[in-house]
C-alpha cells in the first residue's frame, strides 16, 4: 500500500491509499457528521450528512465513500462544506417528528446531536409532514417509523453482517419504507444489533421501551454468561436495576456485536421467581430462614453423610471462582465428585487428554479461514457471533464443509455438507478422514481404518487441503455425543493431515473455565492431580446420597434428565444453590439464594482461553449472596482448611496463579492420544436427533419473557423428513406420540427434509420434552 | 435511403421504407456490412475508436460525453467477463426518438453493439428497454432472433472466432433506471437506485465487471461511422458535435414528432420543420433537452442552434433532444407544478436532499397554483433547489432542482403574480 499525503482542515496527513477521507478523518480524530456511514457496514452514501469540501472539486463530495488521492486537500468545516451539511440536515429535519420528549432514543440520538450543530432552530417547512406505519418486528425491536431517516444500515446489517436480508427498503421517494417482507417477524438471532445501528428512535429496544431516560443509566462494564464468546457488555443500571445490556465494543471478541440472547437475557433477572431469601424443608413444607442457619444445617447435613457418596454439579455458565471453591470444598471433605458437563454423555477422554479443549486458535482468526470443516455444530444457534465470523470467512471466499445430524440454514454458502444419523456421524468424519489421507498419500490412521471416501468425502478432503488457513471445529452435538472420544479422536487426525488447526467451540460461557479450575473428577486446577471421582453421568446414573447442585436444573440441563431427576428425588439430601426456585422446590432439601453474574464478581473464561473478569453490576437481591462467599463460609462451617479468601479476586488467584491468562493458555491442549475406533453398528429403528434450542440453554434465558416470545422459542415439534412420515403413516403438521425410556409425549409432526433417514428431532433442555429421557439413542413414534 | 452511402439520416432512414424493422430491408440496404468488414477483416479496436474520435460522436442520452473517449476508458484488455449494454431506457418527459430507432431500425442498434462488443472485448450485451413500450420489446426481440438465425449474433461470428450474445431486458417504468448505474442495478435484479461513482462502471459495472453504458441513439450511430468513417460523420455536423442528432419535437407545434437533423441546425428550423407553433400563436418557452434541461425564453431560443455548445451557453443543456415547445397560452406555475411532481414521483429515495426536497418543492408550487402562495416562497424555492443540486448521488437531484431555478430566473413575475392575485397571469 502506498502512502499518501493529504491534507483535512489544513493539518498534513500520511494515509494509505484506498483509504477514503472519512477513514483519514477518522485516524487524524477529526469528526465528520454523518448517519449512513458505518465503519462495519458497506459504503452507501445515502444521508449526504459527510458531504465535504474537496479542492478542485466541482461540489462537495461525500467523505464516507470518497477515495483519497496524493495532494488531496479536503476542508470539513469550511463554509462551503458546512453549508451543504447544513442543507442535508434541514431535509432529514423536515419531515421528522418533533417527538424526542417521548422518543427513547433521546440522549442518545445521532439526529438529536447533528441537529444541535447543523440544524435550524425553527423550521421553514411548512406543509403536512410525512406520517409513516409502524412495522411489527417481533417481540424485541420497538418500532416508530416515521422517525426514520432511511440511512439504510438496518438493511445492509442484515444482507451483510446477520446474512439474511430481513428488512427491506421498498418504496420510492418519499414514500420508501424500511419493513419486513410479507409481514413476517425479525427472526435473526443477531437481531438485536438493529437497535444500536439505528442512528435515531425508529428502531428501539422493545423490553426497555418506556422504562427509563438514557441519561439517567449508569454504565457498567460486564461479561456474557451465555455462550462461549464471552461478549464484553455494556450493563445499564438505574436504581440498582438492570435495566438493559448494549455491546462493549471488543474487536478481538464480539467486535461492536451482540447476540440477542446476551443483550436481551438481563429481563430474567428480576422475575418473581427469583430466590430471595434461604429456604429449608422442614417436615415437608419450605420455610424461609437465615443464612447462619441455613448454612449450618447444611454443613451439619454435610458431615452425616460419607464424602463418595456426595455429588457437586454445576451448570457451566458459572464464574470460575464458584467452580473452583466448589471442587476446593468436595476434595476437602474427601469426594473427587465433582463435574459441570451435565450434558455431555462420553467421558472416556479424560484419562486421555492433556490439558482443557478449546477453539484451538484466537476467535479473531475465525473471520479470515480459507478453509473449515465443523462437525456436530448448530453453529447459529449455538455460537452466534462466531458462526458471523464463519460467514465472514466464507464472504472472503472461504470454504465451509459441514457433517451434522441436522441442518439448519447457515445463511452462507456451504462448500459440501452430509447430514447423517448421529450414530454415522463418526464413521462419516473417518471417511474425510481416509479420503484426506489417500488424498496425499499418506497412511491410512487406524482409527479411520473403516470410513468410505465416497464422493462428498473426497469434496470434503480436497477442499481441506487448500487454502492457507484451515481449521476443524467440535460443535456441541459433537461434545454431547456418546461417541465424543472418537469424533474428537478423528477430528484430531483430519486436522492433523490436513495441516488444520483443531478446536472445540465451548458450549457455554465458561465450559474452558470449569476445566481449568479443576471442575471435573480426577484433574484439580490447572490439570494438577485431584482425587478422582464420578462424572457427571456417573453421578447421575445411581442415586448417591446427597447432591450439591450449583444452579443446575436437573429436568433441562442435564443430558438424560429422566435418569437426573430420579437420582436426585432419591437422594436423602439435596442442596440447591441458585437465584431462582424453579422445579428444585420439588426435589431439594435447602434452597440458597445465589447472585446471577450482575450481582456477583466473577470471571468467565471464553473458548478461546480469554480470561475475562467482571464486578458486579448491581447489589444482590434480598439476602442473595455471591455464590463464591457461599461456599467459602460452608467451607468454614465445614472446618475445612484453605477457605480463607476474602474476595473474589483472591479466590481466582488461589485456582489459577498470579498470572490467570499465561496459565489458562499454557493449560490448554485438544490433543487426545489412544482413543480407540470401532465401527458403529448398524441402528435399528429411529434415533432421536437433539439440539439444546438457543433459549432455554441456562436459567437466565428460561425466564426473559421477551425472548420466550421469539420464534426461536416456539414449542418444541418432532421433525422428520416426508419418508419418515409415510413411513409412520403420520400426517405433517398432525400429532405423533414419541417415547424413549419413559412416558410417552404427544408432539405436533413437522416435515423436514433435511433431516437424515429414521431420525426424529425432538430438542432437548426444554420442559416440554424433559420427560422423553437421554439426547441421543432410540426413540420410537407411532401416531396417536 | 440506404447505408450504403453517407445519408445525412443515420438513425432514421429506415422509416420511409416498407418494412423498416426487418432483417432483410435492413441487410439490401447495406446493413451488418460495417460488422461483417470489422469481424472478419479483424480491424483494430483502437482504429474504431480513433474513427469515433474523429466524428465527435457524443453520447445521445443526455450528458453529450464524447463516445470514443467513453469507449477508450474499458479495460479491454482485461481478462474477465466484461459487458456492453445499451440504454433505451427513455423516461425523460419529452423524449420519445429512441423508441423510433427500436421500432423502425433495430438492426441498426443490434449492429452497432456487436461492434461495440468487438471493439471492448465484451461477449455478452444487454438492451434495456423502458418499461411502457412493450410493443417495441417485442418488435426488439423479433429482431434479435432474426439476427441470431442469420448468424449476426451467437457464436464464432461470420467464421471467426468472435462471439456476441446479445438480450433485451425490460424495465417497469422507473425513472431513475434511465441513471446508468440504476439500470445495471436493475439488470441485476435489484432495487432500481444508482450507486455511487467512482468506482465508474468501466471498471466495476453490471455484475461488477467493466460495463460500457450508451444510449440507443449512440449505438445506432456506429455502423454508420465504421461504414462510411469518422471524419464523414463529423462533416454532416459541427466541430465538437459531430452527425446529425434526432429532436423529439412536441407541445405546442403543429406537427410533433421525431426529426434528424444536423447539429448546428438554428432552432428556427427546426420549429419549421415541426410546422410551426400552433393556431399561429407566439412562442412563448422552450425546453431544448429533455425535463431536466432548464427552460429557455423564446426570444433566447430563436438565436440558438441545436447542438450541444450552443444550447450550453445559452444556460440550458441540448440533453437527449427532446424540445418541449410552449406557447403563449402556458401557464408557467402550472407547468413547473407537473414537472415537480415528476421529480417528487421519480426520487429513488435513496439520498437525503432529493427524497426530502422533491416533495418539499412540489408542495410549494402546487400551494402556489392553488392561490396559496406565500411571499417568502419565491426565496424558499430558490434555497431549496440549490440545496438539492450537487448534494446527491446522481443527477437527479439536479434534474429536479434546474427546472425550478430557471422557470423562477425566467418567468419569475408569473410566480409573482399567482402570489398575489391568486390567479393565473396568462
Amino acid at each position: 500500500m502506498a502512502t499518501l499525503n493529504i491534507e483535512i482542515d489544513g493539518r498534513a496527513l500520511q494515509v494509505e491509499s484506498g483509504d477514503t477521507i472519512m477513514d483519514a478523518a477518522n485516524q487524524a480524530g477529526i469528526t465528520i457528521p454523518h448517519f449512513c456511514y458505518h465503519k462495519k457496514l458497506s459504503i452507501a452514501a445515502n444521508c449526504r450528512m459527510c458531504l465535504v469540501q474537496v479542492e478542485k472539486a466541482p461540489k462537495p463530495l461525500p467523505a464516507c465513500a470518497t477515495p483519497v488521492t496524493d495532494g488531496m486537500k479536503v476542508y470539513t468545516r469550511s463554509e462551503y462544506a458546512i453549508n451543504a451539511q447544513k442543507s442535508v440536515m434541514e431535509f432529514l429535519l423536515i419531515n421528522h417528528p418533533l417527538d424526542c420528549p417521548i422518543c427513547d432514543q433521546g440522549g442518545e440520538c445521532t439526529l438529536q446531536d447533528l441537529a444541535v450543530g447543523y440544524g435550524g432552530s425553527s423550521s421553514r417547512y411548512q406543509e403536512i409532514k410525512r406520517v409513516v406505519r409502524d412495522k411489527n418486528l417481533g417481540p424485541l425491536i420497538a418500532t416508530d417509523m416515521t422517525r426514520c431517516i432511511h440511512c439504510s444500515r438496518c438493511v445492509r446489517f442484515g444482507q451483510e453482517i446477520a446474512g439474511v436480508m430481513e428488512l427491506g427498503m421498498p418504496g420510492r421517494g418519499e414514500h420508501t419504507e424500511v419493513m419486513p417482507f410479507l409481514e413476517s417477524q425479525v427472526a435473526s438471532e443477531l437481531s438485536g444489533n438493529v437497535i444500536d445501528l439505528c442512528p435515531v428512535g425508529a428502531l428501539t429496544s422493545k423490553p426497555f421501551r418506556y422504562t427509563a431516560r438514557s441519561w439517567e443509566l449508569s454504565r457498567r462494564p460486564s461479561i456474557s454468561p451465555h455462550d462461549s464468546l464471552g461478549s464484553n457488555l455494556e450493563v445499564h443500571v438505574k436504581d440498582n436495576k438492570v435495566m438493559r445490556v448494549l455491546p462493549r465494543e471488543n474487536e478481538d471478541v464480539n467486535e461492536c456485536w451482540l447476540a440477542d440472547r446476551d443483550r436481551f437475557s438481563y429481563e430474567g433477572l428480576n422475575t418473581a421467581e427469583r430466590l430471595t431469601q434461604p429456604m429449608v424443608k422442614y417436615n415437608g413444607q419450605w420455610m424461609e430462614t437465615t443464612w447462619q442457619a441455613a448454612l449450618e444445617f447444611v454443613a451439619d447435613k454435610l458431615k452425616t453423610i460419607p464424602a463418595e457418596q456426595i455429588g457437586a454439579l454445576s451448570t457451566p455458565y458459572r464464574p470460575a471462582e464458584e467452580l473452583f471453591l466448589l471442587q476446593k470444598l468436595m476434595r476437602g471433605m474427601g469426594s473427587g465428585n465433582v463435574d459441570h458437563r451435565l450434558r455431555q454423555s462420553d467421558f472416556s477422554l479424560d484419562d486421555k487428554a492433556h490439558g482443557g479443549f478449546w477453539l484451538g486458535m484466537p476467535v479473531t482468526y475465525m473471520s479470515r479461514l480459507n478453509r473449515m470443516l465443523v462437525v456436530g455444530a448448530n453453529l447459529r444457534k449455538d455460537h452466534p457471533l462466531m458462526a458471523h465470523r464463519i460467514r465472514e470467512s466464507v464472504r472472503w471466499y472461504g470454504e465451509l464443509n459441514l457433517i451434522n445430524a441436522h441442518e439448519d440454514e447457515f445463511l452462507g454458502k456451504v462448500h459440501a455438507k452430509r447430514i447423517v444419523a448421529p450414530s454415522q456421524l463418526a464413521s462419516t468424519l473417518a471417511g474425510v478422514c481416509r479420503a484426506l489421507a489417500e488424498l496425499k498419500a499418506l497412511p491410512v490412521p487406524d482409527i479411520a481404518a473403516h470410513g468410505v471416501a465416497d464422493d462428498t468425502a473426497r469434496k470434503m478432503a480436497d477442499s481441506l487441503s487448500g487454502g492457507e488457513t484451515r481449521a476443524v471445529f467440535l460443535g456441541n452435538m459433537a461434545q454431547h455425543h456418546p461417541s465424543y472420544s472418537q469424533i474428537h479422536a478423528l477430528a484430531q487426525e483430519v486436522s492433523r493431515l490436513a495441516g488444520a488447526s483443531f478446536g472445540v467451540l465451548g458450549e457455554a460461557a465458561n465450559s474452558v473455565g470449569a476445566v481449568a479450575v479443576g471442575a471435573i473428577p480426577g484433574c484439580g486446577a490447572l490439570g494438577q492431580p485431584a482425587l478422582k471421582g464420578l462424572n457427571a453421568q456417573q453421578m447421575l446414573a445411581q442415586p448417591l446420597r446427597a447432591y450439591l447442585l450449583l444452579s443446575v436444573e436437573a429436568e433441562l440441563d442435564t443430558h438424560d434428565p429422566v435418569a437426573a431427576i430420579a437420582s436426585i428425588n432419591a437422594a436423602e439430601f439435596v442442596v440447591m444453590m441458585s437465584p431462582y426456585k424453579g422445579k428444585s422446590l420439588d426435589y431439594a432439601d435447602v434452597l440458597l439464594p445465589i447472585a446471577p453474574w450482575t450481582e456477583t464478581s466473577g470471571t468467565f473464561v471464553n473458548t478461546e482461553g480469554r480470561v475475562q473478569s467482571f464486578s458486579a453490576v448491581v447489589k444482590p437481591l434480598g439476602e442473595t449472596r455471591p455464590a463464591w462467599k457461599v461456599l467459602r463460609v460452608l467451607g468454614n462451617l465445614l472446618g475445612l482448611a484453605g477457605f480463607e479468601h476474602n474476595d473474589s479476586k483472591e479466590v481466582l488467584r488461589d485456582a489459577l496463579g498470579d498470572t490467570p491468562l499465561g496459565s489458562v493458555q499454557a493449560f490448554l491442549d485438544n490433543e487426545v492420544s489412544g482413543v480407540k475406533v470401532e465401527p458403529p453398528s448398524p441402528g435399528e429403528g429411529l434415533e432421536r436427533v437433539a439440539e439444546v434450542p438457543i433459549y432455554q440453554t441456562d436459567a437466565v434465558v428460561r425466564r426473559s419473557p421477551s425472548l420466550q416470545m421469539t420464534l426461536d422459542a416456539s414449542l418444541p415439534v418432532a421433525r422428520m423428513n416426508s419418508r419418515l412420515i409415510a413411513k409412520l403413516g403420520l400426517q405433517e403438521n398432525g400429532r405423533v406420540s414419541v417415547r424413549q425410556t419413559a412416558s410417552a409425549l404427544t408432539l405436533k409432526v413437522q416435515r423436514d427434509d433435511f433431516l437424515p433417514d429414521n431420525c426424529v428431532r425432538v430438542p432437548s433442555g426444554h420442559p416440554l420434552t424433559a420427560g422423553l429421557g437421554p439426547m441421543f439413542g432410540p426413540i420410537t413414534a407411532e401416531p396417536v | 435511403m440506404s447505408l450504403l452511402k453517407p445519408t445525412p439520416q443515420v438513425c432514421s432512414w429506415t422509416q420511409a421504407l416498407d418494412h423498416s424493422a426487418s432483417l432483410a430491408t435492413y441487410v439490401a440496404n447495406g446493413g451488418y456490412q460495417a460488422l461483417r468488414r470489422v469481424v472478419t477483416e479483424q480491424v483494430s479496436g483502437d482504429a474504431i475508436i480513433a474513427e469515433l474520435k474523429t466524428s465527435a460522436l457524443r453520447g445521445r442520452g443526455g450528458a453529450g460525453f464524447p463516445t470514443g473517449l467513453k469507449w477508450s476508458f474499458m479495460p479491454r484488455a482485461f481478462p474477465g467477463d466484461k459487458y456492453i449494454v445499451c440504454n433505451s431506457d427513455e423516461g425523460e418527459p419529452g423524449t420519445f426518438k429512441d423508441r423510433d430507432i427500436l421500432r423502425h431500425n433495430p438492426h441498426q442498434l443490434i449492429e452497432g453493439m456487436a461492434i461495440a462488443g468487438y471493439v471492448l472485448g465484451a461477449r455478452v450485451g444487454y438492451n434495456y428497454i423502458h418499461g411502457e413500450i412493450f410493443e417495441i420489446y417485442d418488435i426488439f426481440e423479433r429482431a434479435l432472433k432474426e439476427a441470431r438465425e442469420a448468424g449476426y449474433l451467437g457464436d464464432n461470428l461470420f467464421g471467426t472466432d468472435f462471439c456476441f450474445q446479445l438480450h433485451a431486458h425490460h424495465g417497469y417504468g422507473a425513472y431513475i433506471c434511465g441513471e446508468e448505474t440504476a439500470l445495471l442495478e436493475s439488470i441485476e435484479g435489484k432495487k432500481g437506485q444508482p450507486r455511487f461513482k467512482p468506482p465508474f462502471p468501466a471498471s466495476f459495472g453490471l455484475y461488477g465487471k467493466p460495463t460500457t453504458i450508451n444510449n440507443t441513439e449512440t449505438l445506432a450511430s456506429v455502423p454508420w461511422i465504421v461504414q462510411h468513417g469518422g471524419q464523414a460523420f463529423l462533416e454532416l455536423g459541427k466541430p465538437n458535435n459531430g452527425g446529425p442528432k434526432l429532436f423529439s419535437v412536441s407541445g405546442h407545434v403543429n406537427k410533433p414528432g421525431n426529426y434528424e437533423v444536423p447539429l448546428g441546425t438554428p432552432f428556427a428550423e427546426l420549429l419549421e420543420l415541426a410546422g410551426g407553433v400552433r393556431n399561429g400563436h407566439k412562442l412563448k418557452a422552450v425546453i431544448p433537452g429533455g425535463s431536466s434541461a432548464p427552460v429557455l425564453p423564446a426570444e433566447v431560443m430563436m438565436d440558438c442552434t441545436m447542438d450541444f455548445d450552443c444550447i450550453a451557453k445559452a444556460g440550458s443543456m441540448l440533453g437527449s433532444g427532446a424540445v418541449i415547445v410552449m406557447d403563449e397560452t402556458v401557464c408557467m406555475v402550472r407547468a413547473l407544478e407537473r414537472l415537480s411532481y415528476f421529480y417528487f414521483e421519480e426520487s429513488c429515495g435513496q439520498c437525503t436532499p432529493c427524497r426530502e426536497g422533491t416533495g418539499w418543492m412540489y408542495r410549494v408550487i402546487h400551494r402556489i397554483e392553488h392561490g396559496q402562495g406565500r411571499p417568502e416562497d419565491m426565496e424558499l424555492l430558490n434555497s431549496v433547489a440549490g440545496r438539492i443540486g450537487g448534494h446527491t448521488i446522481c443527477a437527479l437531484g439536479d434534474a429536479a432542482a434546474m427546472p425550478v431555478q430557471s422557470f423562477l430566473k425566467h418567468f419569475g413575475r408569473e410566480f409573482e403574480y399567482h402570489i398575489e392575485q391568486k390567479r393565473c397571469m396568462v
